[in-house]
């Protein structure tokens, strides 16, 4: 094998990760059913997971969205992770969440679940919820506690997740 | 247990409302035709399909069609559909009682579409969002509470919750199930 080809061959791969990397660091999840969401997210035991319910045409979701963002930025914990899950409808990703997202640039993962039998999973996230969002769920290990309202400010939010963590 | 229940959810809004059983306080609203509206009008109604909606969820709009065939379809067989508006249009303009009117008149609204003013009727029926749906027997009794159908897609339904509650109620049986979840936007009330 002569360097030329080596270089080559490195020259592609090199070309191939950065292309992976862009696409994938735009690329959001999608989830169509909530249990493979909770087993494929809400994983680590040791995680306190910030979730929160939102959509792009939910007006007060999208006021307290910079709040979730304020907040996982100044955490510079590796054990809280803030997700936001859209429930955005699946044939407006292109139209309305994906330019949202962008627009934003949200530092905290974001997240589409679009299972749409939430007969079903509403009450999985949390027994008492109506349905009506925004709502909040925070989770570690078998410890949640569940919030239907919209947060004031950053400090309305961490509060509330510090106190959950201290009650844990 | 209400307590207990805000005890353990700070911040929570304290879930009061009926559930199936009880039985649901009449009302007198004004509808976008202008005129009052109240159940104890419909002297030979056989139930009430109580919606509350508004103009500005779009999930709510996603409904919309659906709300005026089921209005067409069981007016003839006895059962009364009224919309009810719960927002508070300082808060939500797009809500307003014109807003209203031009929205009734846009779509063909086949139903009354009431305006819930000073949002009284809202908190006694426990509703949390739009749409949210109470089906009452001819005593104004809770029958069904929660959801029109299982998906916000029309092409998509596979379970018509609300149509099978009023044909269990014509066999003179309790819907199930009673209740259904399904999301919505929250109520706009002034904090």
């Amino acid at each position: 094998m002569n360097m030329k080809f080596m270089l080559r061959t490195i020259q592609i791969l090199l070309l191939f990760i950065a292309f992976t990397h862009a696409v994938s660091s735009q690329s959001m999840q999608v989830f169509e059913k909530f249990d493979d969401f909770e087993k494929k997210v809400l994983k680590n035991n040791d995680t306190t997971y910030v979730i929160n319910f939102w959509a792009t045409w939910c007006k007060p979701c999208v006021k307290e969205l910079p709040y979730f963002e304020s907040f996982n930025q100044s955490i510079g914990d590796k054990k809280i992770k803030v997700l936001l899950v859209s429930l955005d409808f699946k044939n407006q990703i292109k139209s309305h969440l994906e330019p949202f997202i962008k627009k934003n640039q949200y530092t905290s993962e974001v997240i589409l679940l679009s299972d749409n039998k939430y007969n079903t999973w509403l009450e999985k996230v949390d027994a008492e919820w109506s349905g009506s969002i925004p709502a909040t769920l925070l989770l570690s290990g078998k410890k949640k506690l569940f919030a239907e309202r919209e947060f004031e400010s950053v400090e309305d939010l961490s509060k509330f997740v510090h106190s959950f963590i201290h009650s844990l | 247990m209400l307590f207990l229940f805000s005890f353990l959810n700070p911040g929570n809004p304290v879930v009061t409302g009926y559930q199936p059983g009880d039985k649901a306080a009449d009302f007198t609203l004004k509808g976008a035709d202008g005129k009052m509206y109240s159940m104890s009008d419909y002297k030979k109604a056989k139930g009430f399909i109580v919606v509350f909606t508004c103009n500005s969820c779009p999930f709510a709009v996603k409904y919309e069609d659906r709300v005026n065939e089921l209005a067409k379809k069981y007016t003839s067989q006895g059962y009364i559909l009224l919309a009810i508006n719960p927002n508070d249009p300082e808060v939500q303009p797009a809500d307003s009682y014109d807003l209203m009117k031009e929205r009734a008149a846009a779509k063909g609204f086949v139903f009354p579409y009431l305006f819930d003013e000073g949002q009284k009727v809202f908190p006694q029926y426990g509703a949390t969002k739009t749409p949210h749906v109470f089906l009452l027997d001819k005593k104004l009794v809770v029958k069904y509470i929660g959801a029109i159908d299982d998906n916000p897609d029309a092409s998509m339904v596979n379970e018509k919750y609300l149509e099978n509650a009023i044909a269990a109620l014509e066999k003179k049986m309790d819907p199930t199930p009673a209740t259904t979840k399904a999301i919505g936007c929250s109520i706009k009330v002034k904090k």
